[in-house]
């Protein structure tokens, strides 16, 4: 492959993916490991992450199922002593794992927003804190590295039903560009970036979709899918985990080596209008 | 990372960003049509891009020449019988505060930044609705945020950003299957940045260099190829699922 097209891949690199049972999370480990990277799938549903890692090992690539619980500080100091014993690197962190709880405002809960805050955004502090120890000058791998975390448009713009989401959201766009600067001011060739999806058709796409039925905005998920594409989304279709596979893909790789702090929105034109 | 069999069309394409853009276009597989004003520069481009055994030709485009740049994708179409990839890249910049900036001067960014990204993105509509294809629109990061030196410039990068979300909705509603984005270099070694530093005198040169450098968290301007990738990852299929976007490539700039 030349010189141009390598920096596209992930040849050499070792990856950590979180929530990589599912979702978004799966089609990232399954993207990176083609790319050439070695990836750790991660995730609270571990035998989702044996069965990819087993199925992309028969493939001859590299991966390698952990418990990965993102709000468990034992849990990222347990996934450090695994990457000293398998390749001894770690260049690529994708926080992925979430959860949506939706309902109108006046109906949520403090402990739904305790939760939904602990798993959303402490979560995003506790990975990004545990990769820049490995990743920064002097640190045990000391190579750098690129963080992707994942935001959604629901924290650039406001959605009925999404307030306690979206804040989440709002706050991993904010973290990664405190984080982004912080890291590049002090020379640790870490990059950050946030990645803006619209929605997507996983678990949770069918989640928020259904949110829309129970808020009342709509009487059943085919006429919230319907509404969506015909009014609010411009591409007229929701997006699939292969488009944002795609850009984590661009963003993990030395393809972006002058990109930090940027939110990559990927919504089929949904913020544009 | 594939845009093999694409034909592409690269205005500005003899040296900087440009130029990077049309190499690595190349190396992904596209067939490149490198145009600019300066025919000794567009034209080296395409002979190296065919050197390494990739696929390009030169054309000669002022971007501000309408009727030229509907004789170019003329000629790319009886060529090539497509136009699926259009980078518009060509653009100037000249350092000067708003009490010194005249209208002359005001109007020649203008046409070249934003006049002209206009008539290149129709022409190519035009064509490009046959196939589908991808828009790339090379605004800045001076079209998001202000500099004190740069009225002309900011107003013309800027008009570039609304632009092509004016323009990535309507492909959308008509179904044309084309996607149009925009990318937001931060300051990048290219003859545009060494060329307008030369315009002015050392000792302010040197302070406008210094007070750049130091508003960069990664501490340092971008190689030409950096901003090239974002671009053909834009202009690829893998950014299928993306229109009326954002690339912004600038070291953290914005982002502080
Ligand atoms: N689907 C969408 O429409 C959409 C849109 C924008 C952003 N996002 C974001 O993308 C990310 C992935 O979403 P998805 O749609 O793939 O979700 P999903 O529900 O399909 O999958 C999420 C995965 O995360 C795992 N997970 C949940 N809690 C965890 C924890 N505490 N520790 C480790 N893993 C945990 C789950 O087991 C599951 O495998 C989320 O951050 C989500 O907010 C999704
Ligand atoms: N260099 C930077 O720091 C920077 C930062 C942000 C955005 N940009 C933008 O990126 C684009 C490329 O910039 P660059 O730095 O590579 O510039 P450059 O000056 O190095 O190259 C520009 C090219 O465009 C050509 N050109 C100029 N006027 C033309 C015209 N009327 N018709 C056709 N071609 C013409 C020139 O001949 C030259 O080959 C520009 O739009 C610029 O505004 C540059």
């Amino acid at each position: 492959m030349s010189k141009e097209l390598a920096v596209f891949g992930l040849e050499g690199k070792v990856a950590v993916v979180t929530g990589a049972g599912a979702g978004i999370g799966e089609a990232c480990a399954r993207l990176f490991a083609k790319a050439g990277a070695a990836v750790v799938l991660g995730d609270i549903n571990v035998e989702a992450c044996e069965r990819i890692a087993a199925e992309l090992n028969g493939q001859g690539l590299q991966a390698k199922a952990v418990r990965l619980d993102v709000t468990s500080e034992e849990d990222w100091a347990a996934l450090k002593q695994t990457l000293v014993a398998w390749k001894n690197r770690w260049d690529v962190l994708l926080n992925n794992a979430g959860i949506y709880i939706g309902g109108m405002l006046e109906n949520n809960t403090s402990a739904q927003v305790s939760k939904i805050n602990q798993i959303n955004i402490e979560s995003v502090f506790l990975g990004t804190r545990a990769a820049v120890e490995c990743m920064k000058p002097g640190a045990c791998f000391a190579n750098g590295g690129s963080i992707i975390n994942l935001s959604s448009i629901a924290g650039l713009i406001g959605v009925p039903g999404h307030s306690i989401y979206g804040a989440t959201k709002g706050a991993v766009r904010s973290l990664t560009k405190h984080s982004a600067v912080e890291f590049a001011k002090f020379g640790y060739g870490v990059r950050v970036n946030s990645l803006h999806p619209g929605l997507i058709e996983t678990a949770m796409g069918d989640q928020a979709l259904q949110d829309f039925v129970d808020i009342g905005v709509v009487a059943n998920v085919d006429e919230a899918a319907a509404l969506l594409k015909s009014a609010m989304i411009p591409m007229g279709r929701l997006g699939n985990v292969q488009d944002i596979a795609n850009a984590a893909l661009f963003l993990a790789s030395d393809a972006s080596s002058y990109v930090t702090g940027i939110e990559l929105t990927v919504d089929g034109g949904f913020c544009a209008a | 990372m594939s845009c093999q069999g694409k034909v592409a069309l690269v205005t500005g394409g003899g040296v900087g960003i440009g130029e990077a853009t049309c190499r690595s276009l190349a190396a992904a597989g596209a067939i490149v049509v490198v145009t600019d004003i300066d025919e000794a520069s567009g034209s080296r481009v395409a002979d190296v891009i065919n050197a390494e055994g990739n696929s390009a030709i030169f054309m000669r485009l002022d971007v501000c020449d309408e009727p030229q740049w509907q004789a170019v994708i003329a000629q790319v179409i009886e060529r090539y019988g497509r136009l699926q990839i259009l980078i518009n890249n060509a653009g100037i910049a000249n350092i000067c505060g708003i009490e010194d900036e005249t209208l002359a001067g005001w109007r020649k960014t203008n046409t070249i930044n934003s006049d002209a990204v206009f008539i290149g993105t129709r022409e190519a509509i035009r064509v490009m609705k046959e196939t589908g294809g991808s828009i790339v629109n090379i605004s800045s990061i001076e079209g998001i945020v202000g500099d004190p030196m740069l009225p002309a410039y900011n107003a013309s990068k800027g008009a570039v950003r609304a632009f092509t979300k004016s323009v990535a909705l309507y492909c959308a509603d008509k179904n044309y299957g084309i996607r149009v984005n925009s990318v937001h270099p931060g300051y990048v070694t290219t003859p545009l940045v060494s060329g307008a530093l030369a315009r002015l005198a050392q000792s302010d040169a040197e302070a406008f260099a210094q007070r750049v450098v130091a508003s960069i968290p990664m501490g340092r301007m971008a190689e030409p190829a950096e901003i090239a990738k974002g671009i053909v990852f834009l202009a690829s299929d893998d950014a299928s699922y993306m229109t009326g976007s954002e690339l912004i490539m600038d070291g953290g700039y914005t982002a502080r």
